[in-house]
C-alpha cells in the first residue's frame, strides 16, 4: 500500500480523499493555489504543495507543477478527484514516466470513453444498448435529413466534441433537420473548434440513471444505480441511489451492460456509465466517466463501501474481496448540491467571506461533504460549490424527511445559497412521487425560481417559535436591574404574532416550568411547545405539538422582531402586545420605491463600459451597461423603449448589487 | 362630591379626546399616531401618571379665551419601560397643532424638573406645529424655559428627543439639546426655515421632506441619531434603546441576565482580516460577533459610515462601542466621522458606560475640503472626549492604527484602561510604503531599493511588538479570544475610579 498519496484537487473532494486515506494509515499531500492558502483541505492534508496562481489553468490544471509536488513530497499515488485533471490522458502518461501511480483507469481507458464517437462505437460493440443514431462523420445538410429520417423523429443533432448544451438541437422534421445540422455545426466549430455532429433519436421524458462500476481489471461489479434525473442546465442538483424507476430486471441488464463496456476498456478502477432511460424503461448509452462523481457518496451510503478506499487499493495493486452477489442495497440516500448562487437572482454565483457556516451535525442519516469552513472563502476562482448533504433512509420517504430537517438546519451567511430552491424541489408533490425527468426543473419552474414556488407554509410552527421566543424575551425584559421596587415589569399572555406587513396571528401563551412545556393557543388551536433554545443561537430545535422542529433565527436587522428561516421561506416576525398590533394596523404598508426606471446593477462587479448618455432615447434591447462580474461580462440591455435621464455610474467603477447605473425618464 | 366627580370625569373626558375625533382621524389618515397612542405604546401597560392633565392656557387675544381644551396640546407624566422609571411628554398635535404656549412649556418643565430631582431620563415625543402664535412672545419665554432645562438635566439624566411630526424653528433648539433625536421617516421634519422661507430668500426649491426629512437628517446633516419607519417602529426601538442607558448620570448601567458566555470563543474572526492589507472588511461582523447575541444598537448607522458607534452588552451589562469601518473611506477620520464618534463617547461617559473601541485606521483624511472645514478642530473634538472621559476604556487594534489617528482611537497614551492588538496590528507613524519615501526620499527613483526598505520598514513596525515592547499595548491577543478578554477587562474596570481636576467645565473645541 501508498505510505503517502496527493490529491491534485481543491474543496470537499480533497477533503473527502484526505478522509479517506487517513482512515487507512496514508500520509496525504495537498495542493493549493493563491487563492487557497487558507483552505480546508489545505489545513487537513499533512503536508501542502503551493503550485502557483489562482486561476486553474496557472496552478489546478498545471500537470509539471503537481508532478513536481509529488517528487518533492515522495508522494506514491495521485488522486486526481474529479474535474480538473481526472480524466485527462496526459497527466495520467506524465505521473507514469515519473513513476507515480494515477489512482483511476489506464490512459487507454481514459482516452477511449473521452471521446463521444469513440465511446459510443466501443459500447456498440460491446452489446451496450446505444440511442439508435449515426455515428459517422455527416458530410452536409441533405445527408443529415436522409440520416434523421431514418432514425425517425423526433431527434438530437449533437456536436461530437460537445457539452454544456452548446451545439445541441432538438428537430422534429426535415425542415429543422436542415437547419440544426447547419447551426450544430456552425457553433461546434466557433465553440469546441471541432465541427463534427452527429444524430441519434432524441428520448421523450428522458431521465438521467448511471451506474456506478468498480474494477480492479478482472473482476468487475457493478454497484447499483444512481438518479440523476433533477438537472439544471445540464448541472445536476439533487441526486439519489437508488432510482425510484428502475426495477430488478432492468437494473440487472443496465448493470451487465455497464460491466461489458468497462471490460471492454480494461477498466480499473471506479468509474460510471451513464444511461438516459425513456419512460418505458428503455435505456441507452450516454457515456461514460472515467473518474470519481460528485454524486459518488449516495452509492457508497446504500452498499456501504467506501469507494475511494476501493479506488486508492486497486490502484495499489489490490484486488477487490467481493462478488456481485455481495452487493445489495440497503436503504435509500439522497444529495443535495449547496451551491453559493442566488436562486432569486437567476441563479447567479455569490462569492463571499462565509461570515457563518454551521453545517448540519453528522449522524448515520446525515453525511456533509464540504472544503470549506467559518470564516472561509467562496472564491470567484471555483466552482461554486459550498457542500454536499447526504442524507440516508430506511426508504425514500425518510431519505427525504431527513434532507429536508437538515436543510433546514443548514446555517449560512454571508453568502447566498441555493437552499431555498432545494427546500421547494423537495417540497414538490412530484418529486416525492419520483415523477422524475431531466426537464423536471425547467417544467415546474417555468418562469425561473421564485419566492411563490415554496411550499405552502403552515403558519403553526413560525407562530409558535415566535411566541415561544418572544416569551423568553418578554421573561428577561422583566429581570432588567433597577425597575421600580414593587412596580416592575409583569408578562402578559397575550400578543399579537405579525408576519411581513399585514398578518397578524394572535397568540396566548403560558409557561409550564415544571414541564418545560410552552401552550401557544392560537384562534383556533392549542400547541405544545418544548425547547431549549437560548438567545443568541442560530436554530432553534424544539417540538411543536410532538413533531420535532428546526427554524433559523435571526435577529431583525434593524433590531425589533427576528427572521425566521424554515423549509426554504424566510419570514419577518415581530411579536405585539394587543394595544401595539391594534395601533399598528394604522400604520401605512409603505410600497418600496418603484426601482422599474432605474437600471440597477444585478450583481456586484465593474462596470466595464456605459453604452448611452443623458438624454438619449434607446430602444428596447438596445445595449445599456457592460458589468463585469466573476470574469464573465454581462450586457444588459434596455426592456423597453424610453430615454435616458441621468447616467449615476461611471464607467470602470464597482457597482454593489443593485446600485443605480442609469436613470430612465 | 358626586358632582364634582361628574365634572372630573367630563374633562377627563374631554382631555381624552384632545382636538376630537375628526383630528384624531386626520392624524391616522397622515400615518400617525395621537399622542396618548404613542403614550400607551412607549410604557409598559398600565405605568403611566399623567400630570396636569386639567391645565389650560391663560392667553385671551384672539378668541382664545372660548378655545380652551383640558392639557393644553401636550400629554405629560411618568411611567415605566420594562419597570424602569421614565418621564415622557406627548405633544398633540391635534389640540393647536400641538403648539407651544406658555402653559405647555411650563408643562414639560415641570416633568423635567421632576425626572432631574430623582434621577430618570426624560423622553420627549415632538409633534408640534411650533410656537403658539396667539401668545406671542410669552410662547417665546415658554421655549426658552425649556432650552434652559435642557440644558441644566444635560449630563444629569438621558434625554430622548423622537420627532414624530413637524418640528420647525425654534422649536428644533430642544431636541437639538437632547442626548438622541430620533425621526419617523415620512411623517417627521425638523429646519430652522421651512421651504417657503428657503425659495424666498436663496430661490433653492425643495421640499419638506428634502429640506429636513428622517433621512435627510440622518444621512446629510447628523442632526438625527436614529430614523425610524413609522410611529409603532420608533417607540418599540426608543424602548430597546432605554434598557441599554442607565437612569441618570450617578447610576451604573443597568444589566439583564444573557446565556451568552464571556468564555465564547469565534474562530472565524481569526480570518476576518484579509492577507492584502487594502482590502476591506466588515468591522460590524467583529462587533456582532463579540458582544453578547449579536445584538448592537448602532446609533447614526446612515451617517459618516466610516465610524460605527451604538450600544451593545458585554455578560449582560451596556457598553457603547466605537469603531472604525474599513469598508468607508478605508475607515479613515474625518469631519463628520470625528464629530459622530466624539459627541457618543462623550455620552458614553456622562452616564458610566464603558467604551469598548475597535481600531483598524490608515489616519485622517486629506484634502482642501477637510481643511477647509476645520478638520484638525473637528478631529480635536474626539481627542478631548477620549481623553477627558473617565470610563473604562477597552481598545482592540485589528490592523492599522496609523499616525496621530492611533493616538485619538482610545490609545494607552489617553488613559486607554486596557489596550489589546491582534497579530495582525500595525501600529506606526504611517504605512510602510509612505514611510519609506519619506526616511529614504534619496531613494525613491530606484524601485528595487524602495521595495527593500519598505520590506524592512514593515519587517520593523508593521506589527504589534514595537507598541508592545514600550508597553503601549498590554497584550497581544488571538481574535477568536476577542470577546473573552475584553469581558475580563470589563469585569476587572468594574470599580474604576478617575477623577479629573476640579473645573467648571472643560473647553472642548466645539
Amino acid at each position: 500500500m501508498f505510505k503517502k498519496i496527493l490529491i491534485a484537487n481543491r474543496g470537499e473532494i480533497a477533503c473527502r480523499v484526505i478522509k479517506t486515506a487517513r482512515k487507512m494509515g496514508i500520509k496525504t499531500v495537498a495542493v493549493y493555489s493563491e487563492a487557497d492558502r487558507e483552505a480546508l483541505h489545505v489545513q487537513m492534508a499533512d503536508e501542502a504543495v503551493f503550485i502557483g496562481p489562482a486561476p486553474t489553468a496557472q496552478s489546478y490544471l498545471v500537470m509539471e507543477r503537481i508532478v513536481q509536488a509529488c517528487k518533492d513530497t515522495g508522494a506514491e499515488a495521485v488522486h486526481p478527484g474529479y474535474g480538473f485533471l481526472s480524466e485527462n490522458k496526459a497527466f495520467q502518461e506524465a505521473l507514469a514516466k515519473a513513476g507515480i501511480a494515477f489512482i483511476g483507469p489506464d490512459a487507454y481507458a481514459i482516452e477511449a470513453m473521452g471521446d463521444k464517437i469513440t465511446s459510443k462505437k466501443l459500447a456498440a460493440e460491446a452489446g451496450v444498448s446505444t440511442v439508435p443514431g449515426y455515428m459517422g462523420i455527416i458530410k452536409d445538410a441533405d445527408e443529415a435529413v436522409k440520416i434523421a429520417s431514418q432514425i425517425g423523429y423526433p431527434v438530437m443533432i449533437k456536436a461530437s466534441a460537445g457539452g454544456g448544451g452548446k451545439g445541441m438541437r432538438v428537430a422534429w422534421n426535415d425542415d429543422e433537420a436542415r437547419d440544426g445540422f447547419e447551426r450544430s455545426t456552425s457553433e461546434a466549430r466557433s465553440s469546441f473548434g471541432d465541427d463534427r455532429v452527429f444524430i441519434e433519436k432524441f428520448v421523450e421524458q428522458p431521465r438521467h440513471i448511471e451506474i456506478q462500476v468498480l474494477s480492479d481489471g478482472d473482476n468487475c461489479l457493478y454497484l447499483v444505480e444512481r438518479e440523476c434525473s433533477i438537472q439544471r442546465r445540464h448541472q445536476k442538483v439533487i441526486e439519489e441511489a437508488p432510482s425510484p424507476f428502475l426495477d430488478d430486471a432492468t437494473r440487472k441488464a443496465m448493470g451487465e451492460q455497464a460491466v461489458a463496456l468497462a471490460k471492454a476498456v480494461q477498466y480499473k478502477s471506479a468509474g460510471t456509465v451513464e444511461f438516459i432511460v425513456d419512460a418505458h424503461r428503455n435505456f441507452y448509452f450516454l457515456e461514460m466517466n472515467t473518474r470519481l462523481q460528485v454524486e459518488h457518496p449516495v452509492t457508497e451510503l446504500i452498499t456501504g463501501l467506501d469507494l475511494v478506499e476501493w479506488m486508492i487499493k486497486i490502484a495499489a495493486g489490490q484486488q477487490l474481496t467481493l462478488q456481485q452477489s455481495d452487493v445489495t442495497i440497503t436503504g435509500w440516500a439522497m444529495e443535495s448540491r449547496i451551491y453559493a448562487e442566488d436562486p432569486y437572482r437567476n441563479f447567479l454565483p455569490s462569492t463571499g467571506r462565509l461570515v457563518r457556516y454551521l453545517p448540519p451535525a453528522e449522524s448515520d442519516s446525515v453525511r456533509v461533504d464540504t472544503g470549506v469552513y467559518e470564516g472561509g472563502e467562496i472564491s470567484m476562482f471555483y466552482d461554486p460549490m459550498i457542500a454536499k448533504l447526504i442524507t440516508y433512509g430506511a426508504d425514500r420517504n425518510e431519505a427525504i424527511l431527513h434532507m429536508r430537517t437538515a436543510l433546514d438546519q443548514f446555517y449560512i451567511r454571508g453568502v447566498s445559497h441555493n437552499i431555498p430552491f432545494l427546500a421547494s424541489l423537495l417540497g414538490k408533490q412530484r418529486f416525492v412521487d419520483g415523477r422524475l425527468t431531466t426537464n423536471f426543473i425547467a417544467e415546474e419552474y417555468k418562469d425561473g425560481f421564485n419566492a411563490t414556488d415554496l411550499p405552502p407554509e403552515d403558519p403553526t410552527v413560525l407562530v409558535c417559535v415566535a411566541a415561544t421566543i418572544n416569551h423568553l424575551e418578554q421573561v428577561r425584559a422583566a429581570q432588567i436591574s433597577n425597575q421600580m421596587s414593587g412596580h416592575g415589569r409583569q408578562v402578559g399572555a397575550d400578543y399579537v404574532v405579525k408576519f411581513g406587513d399585514d398578518v397578524y396571528h394572535p397568540v396566548s401563551i403560558s409557561y409550564d416550568a415544571k414541564d418545560g412545556q410552552w401552550t401557544v393557543k392560537t384562534e383556533t388551536a392549542s400547541h405544545t411547545v418544548e425547547s431549549d433554545w437560548i438567545f443568541g443561537q442560530p436554530l432553534w430545535v424544539g417540538t411543536i405539538n410532538g413533531q420535532v422542529s428546526v427554524v433559523q433565527v435571526d435577529r431583525a436587522k434593524k433590531g425589533i422582531g427576528y427572521q425566521l428561516f424554515h423549509q426554504g421561506s424566510a419570514a419577518d416576525v415581530k411579536v405585539l402586545e394587543p394595544r401595539a398590533a391594534q395601533l399598528d394596523k394604522l400604520m401605512p404598508v409603505k410600497l418600496p420605491p418603484d426601482m422599474s426606471r432605474y437600471l440597477l446593477s444585478p450583481m456586484p462587479g465593474l462596470l466595464v463600459s456605459v453604452d448611452v448618455v443623458d438624454g438619449q432615447e434607446i430602444k428596447a434591447g438596445e445595449k445599456l451597461a457592460v458589468v463585469e462580474a466573476m470574469k464573465m461580462e454581462n450586457v444588459l440591455r434596455a426592456e423597453q423603449d424610453g430615454k435616458v435621464k441621468k447616467v449615476h455610474a461611471a464607467a470602470g467603477g464597482s457597482l454593489a448589487v443593485d446600485q443605480i447605473i442609469i436613470e430612465f425618464e | 362630591m358626586s358632582e364634582i366627580i361628574r365634572q372630573l370625569e367630563e374633562k377627563r373626558a374631554a382631555a381624552r379626546l384632545g382636538g376630537g375625533q375628526k383630528r384624531i382621524d386626520a392624524q391616522h389618515s397622515k400615518g400617525k399616531l395621537t399622542a396618548r397612542e404613542r403614550i400607551d405604546l412607549l410604557l409598559d401597560a398600565g405605568s403611566f401618571e399623567e400630570w396636569d392633565m386639567f391645565k389650560e392656557h391663560r392667553c385671551t387675544d384672539f378668541g382664545m379665551a372660548d378655545n380652551k381644551t383640558p392639557g393644553d396640546g401636550v400629554v405629560t407624566g411618568y411611567g415605566t419601560i420594562n419597570g424602569r422609571l421614565v418621564f415622557v411628554f406627548s405633544q398633540d398635535f391635534t389640540v393647536f397643532g400641538g403648539s407651544l404656549s406658555e402653559t405647555h412649556a411650563e408643562k414639560l418643565c415641570k416633568i423635567m424638573d421632576q425626572a432631574m430631582k430623582v434621577g430618570a431620563p426624560v423622553i420627549g415625543l415632538n409633534d408640534s406645529g411650533g410656537a403658539r402664535i396667539q401668545e406671542g412672545v410669552d410662547s417665546l419665554a415658554g421655549y426658552a424655559d425649556v432650552f434652559q432645562k435642557n440644558v441644566e438635566a444635560s449630563g444629569v439624566i438621558p434625554q430622548i428627543s423622537v420627532i414624530m411630526g413637524p418640528c420647525a424653528g425654534g422649536a428644533v433648539y430642544s431636541p437639538a439639546m437632547t442626548d438622541f433625536i430620533a425621526m419617523v421617516k415620512d411623517s417627521s421634519y425638523m429646519f430652522v426655515t421651512g421651504p417657503d422661507v428657503v425659495k424666498t430668500v436663496t430661490h433653492e426649491v425643495v421640499t419638506a421632506e428634502e429640506l429636513g426629512g428622517a433621512m435627510t437628517h440622518a444621512s446629510k446633516s447628523g442632526v438625527a441619531d436614529l430614523a425610524f419607519e413609522n410611529d409603532v417602529d420608533a417607540i418599540q426601538q426608543i424602548r430597546r434603546l432605554m434598557d441599554f442607558l442607565p437612569a441618570n448620570n450617578r447610576e451604573k448601567p443597568p444589566v439583564r441576565p444573557t446565556a451568552d458566555s464571556a468564555d465564547r470563543q469565534d474562530y472565524s474572526l481569526d480570518t476576518l482580516i484579509p492577507s492584502n492589507p487594502n482590502m476591506p472588511y466588515d468591522m460590524k461582523e467583529l462587533i456582532l460577533k463579540v458582544v453578547d447575541e449579536g445584538d448592537f444598537y448602532e446609533v447614526q448607522p446612515d451617517y459618516a459610515k466610516n465610524i460605527l458607534i451604538g450600544f451593545a452588552r458585554m455578560e449582560g451589562s451596556t457598553v457603547g462601542i466605537v469603531a472604525n469601518q474599513p469598508m468607508v473611506l478605508a475607515g479613515c477620520l474625518d469631519i463628520d466621522s470625528s464629530r459622530k464618534a466624539a459627541r457618543f463617547v462623550q455620552f458614553c461617559d456622562c452616564f458610566n458606560i464603558p467604551i469598548v473601541t475597535f481600531v483598524d485606521v490608515p489616519g485622517f483624511l486629506p484634502g482642501t475640503t477637510q481643511e477647509y472645514g476645520g478638520i484638525i478642530k473637528h478631529g480635536a473634538k474626539l481627542l478631548f472626549a477620549y481623553a477627558e472621559c473617565t470610563v473604562p476604556k477597552v481598545t482592540v487594534i485589528t490592523r492599522k492604527a496609523y499616525g496621530g489617528a492611533y493616538d485619538v482611537m482610545a490609545s494607552k497614551h489617553l488613559r486607554g484602561d486596557v489596550n489589546f492588538a491582534w497579530p495582525t496590528a500595525e501600529i506606526a507613524v504611517m504605512g510602510p510604503k509612505g514611510a519609506v519615501e519619506i526616511i529614504f526620499r534619496g531613494d525613491i527613483g530606484d524601485a528595487e531599493k524602495i521595495a527593500e526598505r519598505t520590506e524592512e520598514y514593515r519587517q520593523k513596525f508593521a506589527n504589534p511588538f514595537v507598541a508592545g515592547a514600550r508597553g503601549f499595548i498590554d497584550d497581544v491577543i488571538m481574535p477568536h479570544g476577542t470577546r473573552r478578554r475584553i469581558c475580563r477587562s470589563l469585569a476587572m474596570l468594574r470599580d474604576k475610579k478617575v477623577e479629573n481636576p476640579w473645573k467648571k467645565h472643560g473647553n472642548i473645541p466645539l
